[in-house]
C-alpha cells in the first residue's frame, strides 16, 4: 500500500527541501549547536569572561536536588493535564455527538478558550484564586477551605494544572468530535441490533475506532504540556512555591534569565534536547504499532 | 529666479541650524523599577532635572520589578543595547562589582565629566556598600531604606490592645498577636522581604554573621552562616506563627503592603519606604516603630539598607557620560535628596539631606519618619552590621525564600530549611567565586 514517488535527477528534489533545511539549520540545528557548546562552559553574566568547565555544568545540575526534583513536577504535571484535559474533552464530545439538532451552538462555545493565549489565561485564572481579591478563593474562604497557593504546592500544581488543562479540552474536543462524526453509523446501529449497550458500544467499537485520533492528542498533549505551557506557569505561580511547579523547561528559564547561570541553562536545554528525542522515538516505534489506523 | 534662490538658501540653512540644535540636545536612558507612588515621584525628578537645563535629556524607562530590571540590563548588556543608567537593588551589588568593565565608577565618571561631587558628603552607612575596600566609590546611592514595623492603630484598638503599646521585643509582639487572634483578627501580622528582613537585618541587628568573611566583604570565598539557634529561633516563630493563622504569607516581595493598606493587616514588617504607598492610600491611622528584636540578646546593633543605587554603564560616548553625570550630580543635590526623603520614606542619603530635614520640622509633623535613620545608625557599624556583599545574591535570596515557604506550610523545620538553604546557597557562592576569579 506504500505509496512512493520516484524523481528523476537530484537537482529538482533538493530545489524542494531546501526552504525545510534552511528552515531547521536556522531554527533547529544553529540553536541546539550553541547550546551544546555553551553548555561546556561557566561565562560571567555580562558576557564579559568565560571558563571552559567541561561536563561540569551536568555534574552540578545532577547533583542538585532540585533540579531531579523538577523532573518529577513535570511527569505529574503533564500527565495530570494530559488526562484531564483528554478525559473532559472525549466526555464534551462524546455529549456534543449525540446532540440532534444545535451542536453547531456548542461546538462554538467549547472551541472558545482555545483561542485564549496561556499567559492570558493564566492571568485570567490567578484572578479567580488570587489571596486578596479572588471570587473562588473567597468563596473557598467562605466554606472553611484556606486557599493560599502562594504556599501551598499541592493548590500551586492544581491551578496550573487547571489553567492549563481549560485551553486544551477546546482542542481535544474538537478532534474527539470529528473523530465520532467520522464513525460510520451502521457499525454502531449492527452493534445495537446485536444488543451491545451504550456503554458496551462506546468502549468495545467507538474507542478502539478513536485510537488514531486518541494516539495523534496524546503525543500533541504531552508535548503542549512539556513547552507550551510556560506562560501559564509564569504568569500564575513562577515556578513557585519551593519549586514546586518547575517544569523543566521553566527551570531552563528561570536560571538562565532570572539567576542569570547560563552556563547551567544550556546544559538543561542539551537535557531537554535529549529527553524530547528518546521520547519521540519511543512514541512512534512502541505506541503506534499499537494503534489502528 | 533670484528670488527663489534665496528662499531656498534660507531654508537650506534654517534646516542645519535645526538639525545641530536637535542634535546639541544629548539624549540618555534610564532603566529602572518603580513604579506606583514611587513612579510618579521618581518621573517628578526627571522631568525637573529636563527643564532645569536644555542640553541633556532624560528618558526613563520602567522595566519591572528589581530583578527583572537587572536581568533586562544584563541581557541588554550582553546584546549591547543597554542604557547609559541601570537601577541595580543591593543584591545585585556584588555581581555588578565584580564585573569589571561593564560599568563606568562613579568616581571616574564624575573625574572625566568635570562635575564636583563629594563623595563624603553621602551617609557612610549608605555609601559604605557602594564602595570597595580601598575607598572608591562605584555607584551611586539612590534609593536605601532598612525595615520598620507598621502598625494599624485601628485594628489594634479593635483588638483590645493599646495603640502605643510596647513592641520593641518579637516577645511582645507575639503577645500582641495572641490578643488580636483571640479577638477574630483576620491578619494579625504579615510581613513584606522575608530574606532581607528576618536574616539580614535580622543577623545585623543582633550582631550575629550572616555570612562568613564579614558578610562577603573580606572576600569572594566567604560562606553563608544563617543557621545558628537565634536564627532558627526566629524563623521558627514565624512558622508557628503561620501555622496558628497569626501570620500570614503573602508573596516573596512587598505583596503584603497591599493587605496592610487596605487595612486588614495589624501590624507588618516592611521597608521604611513603604510610607510613600501607605500615607497615600491609608484610610487608617498608621503608626511606625523600630523593628523589634530578641530581648535575651544584648540591646539591638544597627539595621543595614535595601534600595538601589544607580550604575553608569560602559561602552557610551564621552558626550553621554557628561550627561549621566550631570544628571547624576543633580540627583545627589540637598533639596533634591531631603524632598525624595520626605515624600517616600527612603533614608536621606546625604547629610546635608538628613540636616535639611530636621531642621524643616519634618520630624516633628510626622512622627516615626525619623525613626529609620536612627536605627540605621545607632551604633558604631561591627562586621556584622555593615551590610552584605555576596555573589549571585539574587538566586540565593530565591532558594532562602523557597526553604521559608516550606517553613511556613509547615512541611519542614526552621533547622532542616534554613540548614538547606545554607548548603544551596554555598553552591552557588562557589560557582559564583569560579566564575569571578
Amino acid at each position: 500500500m506504500e505509496k512512493r514517488v520516484f524523481f528523476k535527477g537530484w537537482k529538482l528534489p533538493l530545489l524542494l527541501v531546501t526552504p525545510q533545511l534552511i528552515i531547521s539549520a536556522v531554527f533547529f540545528f544553529y540553536p541546539s549547536g550553541q547550546a551544546i557548546w555553551n553548555s561546556l562552559f561557566l561565562p560571567d553574566p555580562f558576557g564579559l569572561k568565560t571558563e571552559f568547565v567541561g561536563l561540569d555544568n551536568f555534574r552540578f545540575l545532577l547533583s542538585d536536588s532540585y533540579y531531579l526534583a523538577s523532573f518529577k513536577t513535570t511527569i505529574i504535571f503533564s500527565v495530570a493535564v494530559t488526562i484531564s484535559s483528554m478525559l473532559i474533552g472525549l466526555y464534551l464530545a462524546a455529549l456534543a455527538d449525540r446532540l440532534i439538532k444545535g451542536s453547531g451552538v456548542y461546538q462554538t462555545l467549547l472551541i472558545w478558550p482555545y483561542a485564549i493565549a496561556p499567559a492570558i489565561a493564566g492571568v485570567l485564572w490567578l484572578f479567580l484564586f488570587n489571596g486578596n481579591i479572588g471570587l473562588v478563593s473567597w468563596y473557598l474562604k467562605g466554606l472553611g477551605y484556606e486557599w493560599n497557593h502562594n504556599l501551598d504546592g499541592d493548590q500551586a500544581m492544581f491551578l496550573v494544572v487547571l489553567a492549563s488543562a481549560w485551553g486544551r479540552i477546546s482542542y481535544n474536543f474538537l478532534f474527539f468530535f470529528a473523530g465520532l462524526q467520522a464513525i460510520p453509523k451502521s457499525i454502531l446501529e449492527a452493534a445495537a441490533i446485536d444488543g451491545a449497550s451504550f456503554w458496551k458500544r462506546f468502549m468495545s467499537v467507538v474507542i478502539p475506532l478513536l485510537s488514531p485520533i486518541t494516539f495523534f492528542l496524546l503525543v500533541v498533549n504531552i508535548v503542549y504540556a512539556f513547552f507550551d505551557t510556560f506562560g501559564v506557569i509564569h504568569t500564575i505561580t513562577s515556578g513557585g512555591p519551593e519549586q514546586s511547579t518547575t517544569i523543566l523547561v521553566y527551570k531552563v528559564f528561570s536560571d538562565g534569565f532570572v539567576s542569570q547561570d547560563l552556563g547551567s541553562s544550556a546544559a538543561q536545554s542539551v537535557i531537554l534536547l535529549i529527553l524530547v528525542g528518546v521520547l519521540t522515538v519511543i512514541q512512534f516505534k512502541y505506541i503506534e504499532r499499537k494503534v489502528h489506523y | 529666479m533670484k528670488h527663489l534662490k534665496a528662499i531656498i538658501a534660507s531654508i537650506a540653512l534654517f534646516a542645519m541650524f535645526a538639525g545641530t540644535a536637535v542634535q546639541a540636545k544629548v539624549e540618555i536612558q534610564w532603566w529602572h523599577a518603580f513604579g506606583g507612588r514611587l513612579g510618579e515621584l521618581l518621573d517628578e525628578q526627571v522631568n525637573k532635572f529636563n527643564a532645569s537645563q536644555n542640553k541633556y535629556t532624560v528618558v526613563h524607562t520602567r522595566k519591572g520589578n528589581y530583578s527583572e530590571t537587572l536581568n533586562a540590563g544584563i541581557a541588554a548588556f550582553r546584546a549591547g543595547q543597554h542604557p547609559n543608567i541601570l537601577m541595580v537593588f543591593e543584591v545585585g551589588t556584588a555581581s555588578l562589582m565584580a564585573a569589571k568593565g561593564a560599568y563606568v565608577p562613579m568616581y571616574q565618571l564624575m573625574k572625566d565629566a568635570g562635575q564636583k561631587f563629594n563623595p563624603k558628603g553621602f551617609v557612610s552607612a549608605v555609601s559604605g556598600y557602594y564602595t570597595t575596600t580601598d575607598g572608591k566609590m562605584l555607584s551611586m546611592p539612590y534609593n536605601s531604606s532598612t525595615p520598620v514595623l507598621w502598625v494599624n492603630k485601628d485594628l489594634m484598638k479593635k483588638a483590645g490592645l493599646d495603640p502605643e503599646m510596647d513592641l520593641s521585643t518579637w516577645k511582645k509582639v507575639g503577645n500582641a498577636l495572641d490578643a488580636a487572634k483571640a479577638k477574630g483578627i483576620d491578619m494579625p501580622f504579615c510581613t513584606c522581604w522575608h530574606s532581607w528582613i528576618h536574616l539580614e537585618n535580622f543577623s545585623a541587628y543582633h550582631d550575629i554573621p550572616f555570612a562568613t568573611k564579614a558578610n562577603g566583604f573580606g572576600g569572594l570565598d566567604t560562606e553563608l552562616a544563617f543557621n545558628s539557634p537565634v536564627h532558627i529561633k526566629h524563623i521558627q516563630t514565624l512558622g508557628k506563627w503561620a501555622q496558628e493563622g497569626k501570620f500570614k504569607y503573602m508573596g516573596r516581595r512587598n505583596e503584603a503592603g497591599k493587605n496592610f493598606r487596605a487595612g486588614e493587616c495589624m501590624l507588618m514588617t516592611e521597608s521604611s519606604a513603604g510610607y510613600a504607598g501607605i500615607k497615600k492610600a491609608a484610610k487608617f491611622e498608621f503608626g511606625i516603630r523600630h523593628l523589634p528584636y530578641y530581648g535575651a540578646t544584648k540591646a539591638p546593633q544597627n539595621t543595614i539598607i535595601g534600595g538601589s543605587s544607580l550604575w553608569a554603564l560602559s561602552g557610551k560616548s564621552d558626550e553621554e557620560n557628561k550627561a549621566t553625570a550631570a544628571f547624576l550630580a543633580f540627583l545627589s543635590r540637598t533639596d533634591i535628596q531631603a524632598k525624595w526623603h520626605q515624600d517616600t520614606g527612603y533614608l536621606g542619603v546625604t547629610t546635608a539631606a538628613a540636616k535639611k530635614t530636621k531642621s524643616s520640622g519634618f520630624y516633628k509633623s510626622n512622627p516615626g519618619t525619623d525613626l529609620a535613620g536612627i536605627q540605621m545608625m545607632r551604633n558604631k557599624v561591627t562586621q556584622n552590621s555593615k551590610g552584605l556583599r555576596l555573589g549571585s545574591f539574587d538566586q540565593i535570596r530565591g532558594i532562602i525564600d523557597e526553604e521559608m515557604e516550606g517553613v511556613y506550610s509547615g512541611k519542614k523545620t526552621a533547622q532542616v530549611a534554613l540548614d538547606s538553604a545554607v548548603r544551596r546557597g554555598n553552591v552557588l557562592l562557589r560557582r559564583f567565586e569560579r566564575a569571578n576569579k
